[in-house]
């Protein structure tokens, strides 16, 4: 069974800050406790990525999510006064949500992630190496002519068109 | 080392709670917070197979920059539409915003 050391203490806290965090954002009434409940689910995220040895990413995790989105959600709940204007909360289809949601936690559980990876001996249990990929590795993969050097400049072309786009279609155009 | 499927566990959790949250809330900055979660979720999914199945292969953390990328687009550009809907009709509830149902 599961050996009680740092590496799975972290883990129960990280995961604990992640789903509670998430709970928190689906059922706060207040949508700033909203947002503050998403920035310590997306810090719990980010510490699992520490847990699966990728630093940069959780570096980037806590720049962008925690940084950008989470600040950029609080500024708009404040320019739109939402946190105020809002009694009811949810929608008249949240009780057919429900049991929707559980029910497809259930089949990912126990028809996915349990039969595949859950037994013992399958793959899985443990990594299949202790050496691992660098972020040296990463800023080579991502610029590196056959690997991903395409996808990556797509992408920066896709945030400069979101940028331009959220000016102008935020814009107060009087 | 933690077995993976906790990991996966763990992270199917928070899809289905971010599914719940864009399918139950009114709001559309609330809606907009559940879709944020469950890229997270695709995200720690990303990450874990990385981690655990091809750790010297650089396609899962390539994947999962990319999703970064994504959802900041996705959260500028929905946020901006949210402003100018609430700018147009003094409203960010969804069911408000009507004007093409038919």
């Amino acid at each position: 069974m599961l050996e009680i050391n740092g590496q799975t203490i972290a883990f129960f806290v990280f995961s604990v800050f992640i789903l509670g965090g998430a709970l928190g954002v689906v059922t706060s009434h207040n949508l700033i406790h909203s947002a503050l409940y998403l920035i310590l689910s997306l810090f719990g995220v980010a510490g699992f990525f520490v847990l699966l040895s990728a630093p940069f990413l959780a570096a980037v995790q806590v720049l962008v999510y925690i940084g950008a989105i989470a600040i950029l959600i609080i500024f708009s709940v404040m320019l739109t006064r939402s946190m105020t204007a809002l009694r009811q909360v949810r929608n008249q289809q949240w009780w057919l949500a429900l049991p929707v949601v559980v029910l497809l936690f259930a089949l990912l559980a126990v028809g996915v992630i349990l039969p595949v990876w859950g037994a013992e001996g399958l793959i899985g249990s443990e990594p299949v190496s202790d050496i691992v990929a660098t972020t040296a590795d990463l800023g080579v993969a991502l610029v590196d002519g056959n690997q991903y050097v395409l996808p990556f400049e797509v992408a920066s072309v896709l945030l400069t068109a979101a940028m331009i786009g959220a000016i102008v279609v935020a814009r107060d155009d009087e | 080392m933690i077995p993976l499927w906790m990991f996966l566990l763990v992270a199917a959790a928070l899809f289905c709670i971010g599914a719940y949250g864009v399918l139950s809330r009114r709001n559309a900055i609330a809606i907009l917070m559940g879709v944020e979660l469950m890229l997270n979720a695709v995200n720690i999914n990303l990450v874990a197979f990385w981690r655990y199945l091809t750790p010297l292969n650089m396609s899962g953390q390539a994947f999962a920059a990319f999703v970064f990328v994504v959802a900041a687009a996705e959260a500028a550009i929905g946020l901006a539409i949210i402003i100018a809907v609430y700018r147009n009709r003094r409203s960010v509830v969804v069911e408000d915003v009507n004007l093409l149902k038919w």
